[in-house]
């Protein structure tokens, strides 16, 4: 096969679809934009579309990271530059079809910005808006844009020109250009990523393996899902580098089941590969041999951990177990392996494709690049983003994600999953790197950022988190199986109104025993997110234990549902959807909740979202009247 | 030994490290591991059993009884659990009238919840089989889990 031809073709394929008579238009096509309704938006714009009479391209795309304005679409016209719209129900997309692509108006109103040479009136260029402007796409440089199903929109996009030029390399000047990145793990813990290949080729043996770890576990982060579904071949490049220079001749992609889109598509970008010679024997006359296979997870998080993982690719309990010998010695069916994280893998493509010193131009001195976040609780713009390392919170939070919504204050941010800590407002300018994050009490892990405003009660997320390790303690050591337990039960009672005095100190001693005690990372880090709100929101403990009180008013123990009497207008919303008849009133009339039968289940302040006449308060409070 | 599992273990070659693809893929067919047919991957694995329900009961996604039509999975990850989650699956179990990890009369719904779904920016989110229903409120529960009218009126 000849890469030369391949590429000059996709090339030419690309260039004339964007370029051509008939416009062309994107369809956001990931796990968010369809679940917000992109599903139902292809049948709708076809059929509007041969209702007018009209031909047009429709792709369906991966994800440009502004979940908040999903379903998105974008929309290119010859002679002009693309037009990003969101929020796109089936009704707009019809109106925009007939609008801007049959009449050449483009409706501002529904446009997020546009892309591309050209202005448009009342349109502003889309990454000059608040949202992309400090954003540095690199790893992102394709999601939303090509089509993940076609491999020749990636070769179109440089794909595979860096490992067409590692295979001309030795693996030992990769490694090198790989130095030169100073590119560090982007599975959290930033172990330098040509350090672990270079361990794992001085471990001798003929036999080796690499393992992508795609078990994106800690709740609150999607990016790797996102990268997988809007451009895997970014990261099946990687993979196929890193087979190269540790001399491996089997990759294994570990792949949550919860994501079955991006299982889809990677299966498909794998019979892609194939087809274009990319596995198999003698890969483009290199002499390399390679293949790939995916392992679905079975839903353990502490399968994240690598020798877990390694033990549940061996289909075994996925238990760790002591190191060393680290995995790079010795690691799936006692074989030297390299277990690198998704996004790992995207970055060296990136590396490969452009060149070292481009890569290491972002970040800071000991975190070099750019790196993916995902931004999601109570912040007004959630989504994916991409920013260079040494970026600060605050940047994130307040000007790409645009703050708390509701005028609500912020309170803090969780980074780095049930491994990592709570962030709060006076460490807000801390950058976003490795070493700084850690001095603040919390980790990078691999990405997941949730914002917390002033209603999360921070004893009620430490107690979260312990429930989410304790029920993923694999059990294997006691520490982490029981000591979790014990932190567990403690913050539930306090959460209960149960609390006693005494109990911040025995939570501090069980967190130093569990932190020592426990064999791997996933135990040894249980404590964090409690030693964090220990350390920050002392002072909601206190309340907790103390006060018998929740001043976020969110421990159903310690408050009460009451109708705010000036707002209720009567409209009997509350009265029909209360599931234990709590609340009484006659039409047009004041209700009122009976806190005898009421259950705090939060229906009636749910169901009175336009008058807002429900509201929460303490229990005392009420007690008082 | 039934056709369904024949074809299923037909895929693979009988090493002890396929013992999980194999109980995802009767999981995926028969909707949960039925103890009869665990006792045959055990003569093809020469396995015993004891060893597969270890395996087995290690991860959460396997299931030793039948789940229902429409198999809700409520994500229980931190950005849902922060907008609300806890209060989501109550509802919805009102709603229904079972409790996580059970399955309606009429055999409609089966409701467990899950670590993380990564549709956090669209929180609070379920799974329903495979496709993500985003931005749960108690408001829209009643719409999005429909319940079978005829069946309900018997």
């Amino acid at each position: 096969m000849n890469f030369d031809k391949i590429v000059d073709n996709a090339k030419k394929d690309y260039k004339s679809l964007y370029g051509s008579e008939n416009p062309l238009i994107l369809i956001g096509s990931a796990t968010c934009g369809n679940s917000a309704g992109a599903s139902l938006l292809k049948s709708v714009i076809g059929d509007e579309l041969e209702k007018n009479n009209v031909n047009a391209e429709i792709i369906e795309v991966g994800c440009i990271g502004l979940c908040y304005a999903e379903p998105i679409i974008t929309i290119f016209k010859q002679g002009r530059p693309g037009i990003f719209y969101g929020h796109v129900t089936p009704k707009i997309a019809a109106e925009i079809i007939k609008s801007y692509i049959v009449e050449d108006n483009p409706l501002p109103e529904y446009a997020l910005g546009t892309v591309g040479e050209g202005k448009i009136e009342g349109i502003p260029p889309f990454f000059d808006t608040p949202v992309l402007k400090p954003q540095v796409r690199r790893i992102l440089r394709n999601c939303g844009f090509i089509d993940p199903k076609n491999i020749d929109h990636y070769i179109a996009n440089d794909g595979y020109s860096g490992f067409m030029d590692a295979i001309k390399m030795s693996p030992e000047e990769v490694i090198e250009k790989l130095k030169e990145s100073g590119l560090r793990g982007r599975g959290g813990a930033g172990f330098p990523t040509w350090m672990k290949w270079q361990f794992c080729r001085d471990s001798g043996g003929e036999t080796r393996y690499l393992i992508c770890n795609a078990d994106e576990g800690d709740p609150g982060a999607f990016m790797n899902r996102s990268l997988l579904e809007s451009d895997p071949h970014s990261v099946l490049e990687g993979i196929l580098i890193a087979g190269y220079v540790i001399g491996a001749k089997k990759g294994y992609i570990y792949c949550r089941a919860e994501y079955p889109l991006a299982l889809e598509r990677l299966k498909h970008a794998i019979k892609q590969m194939r087809k274009y010679g990319f596995l198999g024997e003698n890969i483009y006359d290199s002499g390399f041999d390679f293949d790939i296979e995916i392992k679905e997870g079975a839903g353990a998080f502490v399968c994240g951990e690598e020798t877990a993982l390694i033990a549940s690719i061996e289909g075994k309990r996925g238990t760790p177990r002591t190191r060393p010998p680290f995995p790079t010695t010795s690691g799936l069916w006692g074989k030297p392996t390299v277990i690198n994280n998704v996004e790992t893998f995207a970055s060296v493509s990136l590396i490969m494709q452009k060149n070292p010193d481009k890569f290491a131009e972002y970040g800071t001195e000991q975190s070099k690049g750019t790196k993916t976040f995902s931004l999601a609780g109570e912040i007004k713009r959630p989504g994916l983003i991409e920013v260079p390392l040494g970026t600060t919170l605050r940047e994130v939070i307040f000007d790409i994600g645009g703050g708390i919504p509701k005028g609500r204050k912020f309170k803090a941010v969780q980074i780095g999953g049930p491994s990592g800590g709570c962030i709060p407002e006076d460490f807000i300018d801390t950058p976003i790197d490795y070493d700084s994050l850690v001095m603040a009490g919390a980790i990078m892990g691999s990405g997941g950022l949730v914002i917390m405003d002033e209603g999360t009660c921070m004893v009620e997320m430490a107690r979260y988190f312990l429930e989410f390790s304790q029920k993923e303690s694999c059990g294997k050591c006691v520490p982490c199986r029981l000591g979790a337990k014990q932190m567990l039960d403690i913050l539930t009672d306090i959460t209960e109104g149960k609390g006693k005095p005494e109990d911040v100190d025995q939570l501090a001693k069980l967190s130093e025993g569990i932190k020592k005690g426990s064999l791997c990372g996933l135990g040894q880090n249980t404590p964090n997110p409690v030693l964090t709100t220990l350390k920050y929101f002392e002072n909601e403990f206190d309340a907790h234990i103390n006060h018998q009180t929740c001043p976020a008013l969110s421990c159903k123990e310690f408050i009460s549902y009451r109708v705010i009497e000036d707002k209720c207008d009567g409209c009997r919303l509350c009265f029909k959807s209360c599931p234990v008849e709590a609340i009484t009133g006659e039409k047009k009339e004041v209700h009122v909740i009976d806190q005898e039968k009421c259950i705090k289940c939060g229906t009636c302040i749910a169901m009175c979202s336009k008058n807002e006449a429900v509201e929460r308060v303490q229990k005392m409070e009420l007690d008082e009247e | 030994m039934e056709e369904k599992l024949k074809e299923i273990l037909g895929e693979y070659r009988g090493e002890k490290s396929e013992l999980i693809p194999i109980l995802q893929d009767i999981q995926s067919c028969y909707g949960y591991l039925p103890e009869d047919i665990i006792l045959e991957v055990s003569k093809f694995l020469k396995m015993p059993e004891s060893e597969i329900y270890g395996v087995a009961t290690f991860y959460s996604q396997f299931r030793f009884t039948p789940i229902g039509k429409k198999h809700i999975m409520v994500c229980e990850g931190t950005a849902c659990h922060v907008q609300g989650a806890p209060q989501i699956l109550e509802g919805i179990e009102r709603h229904l009238g079972i409790k996580e990890g059970e399955v309606t009369t009429d055999l409609e719904y089966s409701l467990e919840s899950v670590g993380c779904l990564g549709c956090c920016a669209l929180a609070p989110c379920a799974m329903v089989n495979d496709e993500v229903k985003s931005k749960i409120s108690l408001k829209n529960i009643k719409k999005i889990f429909k319940k079978n009218k005829s069946k309900e009126s018997n």
